[in-house]
């Protein structure tokens, strides 16, 4: 259960990769999608919201097939409950059970296996 | 009091690949709950435990904080993953495993962005290259073998702890009397810039059990544990 909230921490670590043109990872091959309802906590997304890559995680939902978030982070009143629903769902409820994610930088290729991302890298792979 | 996590759905199989709770786990289940109303006042937002294992710590912090935080795990070992996602959800915590070294994969996008990282490392003192083999070999060996004085993926972690822990943020950290928790001490605050205090320490069995609760010096809040 790959959430876009977990996807929106990720970046790829291949050596030669550097933040931010190795984020955000790119879905590919997902050949298991699931939405399951997750308890909405509007105060928690409220203090997620300053944390978040808005753009990445915009564009990431497009991919997937979500279009409902503004391409720009609402500020202020524009923080409603419904554009909480909204994200609510796309950080919380959009689960990616099997495929993979891909470095937009080196295309490394990181799986994804019931639910799990793995983004261990072989010993001469490691940047750092 | 709160109850110990439901584990009862991992099986004797399981705890052959991933590391069983034992009283190491259960001093910081037994430290957070302690320290319960003072992460409830930091109102954590990311919760990172890093080495989740079967998962039980990060459901027992999820009973604590609740729907509040969102809770990333990680474990170098596929299988500990796997226990964490399940737990989580015997649980009804949201828990996100993610198979990896201490962070890696997860830095710079975490970085001052934790305000609860947890962890029960491998503090067994071992020779180094058996600390460094049970890491690279992924398995459960990496849950316990800890190199020199129990101490080489601690330091690794420590090392990178001040830029990781959000502005009041806390690092809770399970030692042992052989890791020498004053020589911790004395590290986080001249090299580290952080303050160590002693939450909870126990003698079980062989073992002298420390739980360490790190936070930055300049975060002036109050900070209740003594000085080890």
């Amino acid at each position: 259960m790959v959430k876009l909230i977990t996807h929106n921490l990720l970046c790829c670590h291949a050596r030669g990769c550097n933040y931010p043109e190795n984020f955000p990872l790119v879905f590919r091959d997902v050949t298991q999608l699931e939405v399951r309802e997750a308890d909405f906590n509007a105060e928690f997304l409220q203090k997620m919201m300053p944390r978040l890559e808005w753009t990445a995680l915009v564009n990431t939902a497009k991919q997937l097939g979500d279009t409902s978030l503004p391409e720009e982070m609402p500020q202020g009143d524009a923080v409603d409950e419904g554009i909480l629903k909204k994200l609510h769902h796309v950080l919380m409820e959009i689960h990616i059970e099997e495929g993979a994610m891909h470095c937009p930088k080196c295309d490394h290729k990181y799986p994804i296996l019931q639910g799990i991302p793995n983004m261990l890298l072989a010993e001469h792979e490691i940047g750092r | 009091m709160l109850p110990t996590p439901n584990l009862s759905h991992l099986t004797r199989e399981d705890f052959a690949l991933v590391y069983e709770p034992a009283e190491d786990s259960f001093i910081l289940l037994d430290a957070l709950e302690q320290d319960a109303e003072l992460i409830r006042t930091c109102d954590p937002t990311i919760t990172l435990e890093i080495g989740s294992g079967s998962g039980c710590v990060s459901a027992f912090i999820g009973q604590i904080i609740g729907a509040r935080s969102v809770y990333i795990c990680t474990d170098i070992n596929a299988d500990a993953a796997r226990c964490t996602m399940t737990t989580g959800q015997v649980n009804k915590v949201a828990l996100n495993p993610v198979i990896t070294s201490l962070v890696e994969g997860l830095s710079p996008r975490l970085l001052g962005n934790v305000d609860l990282l947890v962890f029960n490392p491998p503090y067994v003192p071992t020779y180094e290259e058996e600390a460094a083999r049970a890491q690279s070999d992924r398995t459960i060996s990496g849950a316990w073998a800890g190199g020199a004085h129990g101490m080489s993926v601690t330091q690794e972690l420590l090392r990178i702890t001040p830029s990781l822990l959000s502005k009041e943020g806390y690092f809770y950290l399970v030692a042992l009397r052989e890791n020498n928790p004053t020589a911790i001490a004395h590290q986080a605050q001249s090299e580290l810039g952080l303050a160590c205090h002693v939450v909870l320490e126990r003698r079980a069995g062989i073992e002298h059990l420390f739980v360490l609760r790190f936070s930055h010096l300049n975060h002036a809040v109050y900070n209740p544990g003594s000085q080890p």
